[in-house]
């Protein structure tokens, strides 16, 4: 796992208490709302994210930064490389 | 005649809302989150009343999460909050006249290590902000303070307290599910964390209930498993109920002014009448109160013989909360508001309702002081009192 930190984020999903899997439906819900080249930070206190969020840059093509860890929860950093739909 | 003067237990569905609810016992029977028209239909019905639940309080849709009631909105909330604050405190405050929901749950996260401050209220019911403001610690993270007692009638004045909250970063909860869909609530005037609801409170359905989460609030869930409620409540949505719960709100942001009319000159008529009758106080504040409400503690006498009489003619009304009607127990809440405890048995609370008639009225008011009289006759502890 790649640890990062001081990552400069252009949004931000805060889903930290939210069950799972709202952090893979908020990262995919976000990730379509961003421009290409743009930094989403997701804000999550589910352990299974540590699989999932790399797991889902690798299916979908877009670039996983790395996460940073907070006191009680994690933070994921995912770079968009890869067009989508805007919505 | 039967008279129905209890609408803080609980009101009568309006018909408009059995309506709205039917199609979703029905044909229209899908689940929320299917991703088929049946459950399309569904998921879209319950954005509609989410949208029509956020409107009644004046907030985003987004920050509605569906419960099944205002009790468990009450304890989401109390417990939600406090826990996902706990990194930064373990004291919480919550008032003396607070519901079951939001005491017990003070108390079992009192057993979980939490310190709880039980604010104390004055004669009215009312919570000082200077007692909120002495009794914050640097380890306060929540307080919860209801809108309106259910019991006196009290409407808290919220505002000056949440600033204080404010000033010290502390998030702010109230239990409005007597007030909402009564009285104009703003959200966002008020400037909470969050607030708890009840449909059948305002002639929805029992069943349904929300809560308010100010965006950008985080909340431990009180009910494990799916995503229903954006992640934060699991569980299939019962979904004729939230159905009628919006339609309820839709009705009760067009009603709402006359209800209060209505009912506010009702309640005055039984005010003015029965504080005339010797040894009769009005609980709670004269003013600052429910316009549906009329409370009062009578002495000599108790509340469940008054009931039971009053039963007898066809007059329904409670004595103290619904929850506690069968405790056989002093009211904690009038208690806390000074009541001497041999007055406070005599504790009598007349809600009123959009369906209550001036003729409803008028026999309640010939026939309660006749009840009054009877029992204070038989009563062992009117000795010495003119009768």
């Amino acid at each position: 796992m790649k640890f990062v930190s001081n990552v400069k984020a252009d949004v931000t999903a805060d889903v930290v208490y939210m069950m799972c899997p709202m952090h893979l439906l908020k990262l995919d819900e976000m990730i379509k709302k961003i421009d290409k080249g743009q930094i989403l930070e997701i804000l999550t206190d589910y352990d299974g994210a540590l699989e999932d969020i790399p797991g889902w840059c690798e299916k979908t093509g877009n670039q996983f930064i790395g996460l940073d860890e907070d006191e009680d929860y994690y933070k994921f950093y995912v770079k968009k490389t890869v067009n989508s739909q805007k919505q | 005649m039967k008279c129905y003067f209890d609408h803080v237990a609980t009101n009568p569905l309006h018909p408009d809302v059995l309506e709205a609810m039917m199609p979703y016992f029905k044909e229209e029977y899908g689940n929320p989150l299917s991703l088929y028209e049946l459950g399309g239909k569904a998921r879209d019905a319950v954005e509609k009343a989410r949208e029509a639940t956020a409107k009644l309080i004046k907030a985003k849709p987004s920050t509605i999460v569906f419960t099944s009631s205002g009790a468990e909105s009450n304890n989401f909330a109390l417990r939600g909050l406090a826990l996902a604050r706990q990194a930064n405190g373990k004291h919480i405050m919550v008032s003396k006249v607070e519901h079951h929901s939001i005491l017990n749950s003070a108390r079992f996260l009192e057993k979980s290590g939490f310190v709880v401050t039980y604010l104390p209220v004055d004669k009215y019911g009312i919570v000082g902000p200077e007692v909120v403001k002495s009794s914050i610690t640097k380890e306060t993270t929540v307080i919860s303070i209801i809108h309106a007692s259910s019991e006196i009638g009290t409407i808290e004045p919220l505002k000056e307290i949440v600033t204080i909250a404010k000033e010290h970063n502390i998030l702010f909860h109230t239990d409005a599910v007597a007030t909402t869909g009564n009285i104009p609530i703003d959200v966002n005037e008020l400037n909470i964390d969050a607030l708890s609801m009840s449909a059948h409170q305002f002639y929805g359905p029992k069943g349904a209930g929300a809560l308010y989460i100010r965006e950008g609030v985080r909340i431990v869930p009180l009910i494990y498993g799916g995503i229903q409620e954006n992640g934060r409540r699991a569980g299939t949505e019962n979904v004729p109920a939230i159905v009628g719960m919006g339609k309820a709100a839709e009705i009760a942001i067009r009603d709402m002014e006359k209800r209060m009319n209505h009912t506010q000159r009702l309640r005055d008529k039984v005010i003015d009448a029965f504080t005339k009758i010797p040894h009769i106080y009005l609980t709670g504040h004269p003013e600052k109160r429910l316009h549906n409400h009329a409370s009062f503690v009578v002495e000599f006498i108790e509340g469940e013989a008054m009931l039971l009489l009053l039963a007898m003619k066809g007059i329904y009304t409670a004595s103290g909360s619904a929850c506690s009607s069968k405790a056989l127990k002093s009211s904690p809440i009038l208690l806390s508001i000074g009541t001497p405890t041999a007055l406070a048995q005599g504790s009598i609370v007349f809600s009123l309702g959009e369906g209550n008639s001036d003729e409803e009225i008028d026999y309640l008011l010939e026939e309660f002081p006749k009840v009054v009289v009877k029992l204070r006759e038989m009563s062992p502890f009117a000795k010495g009192w003119e009768k």
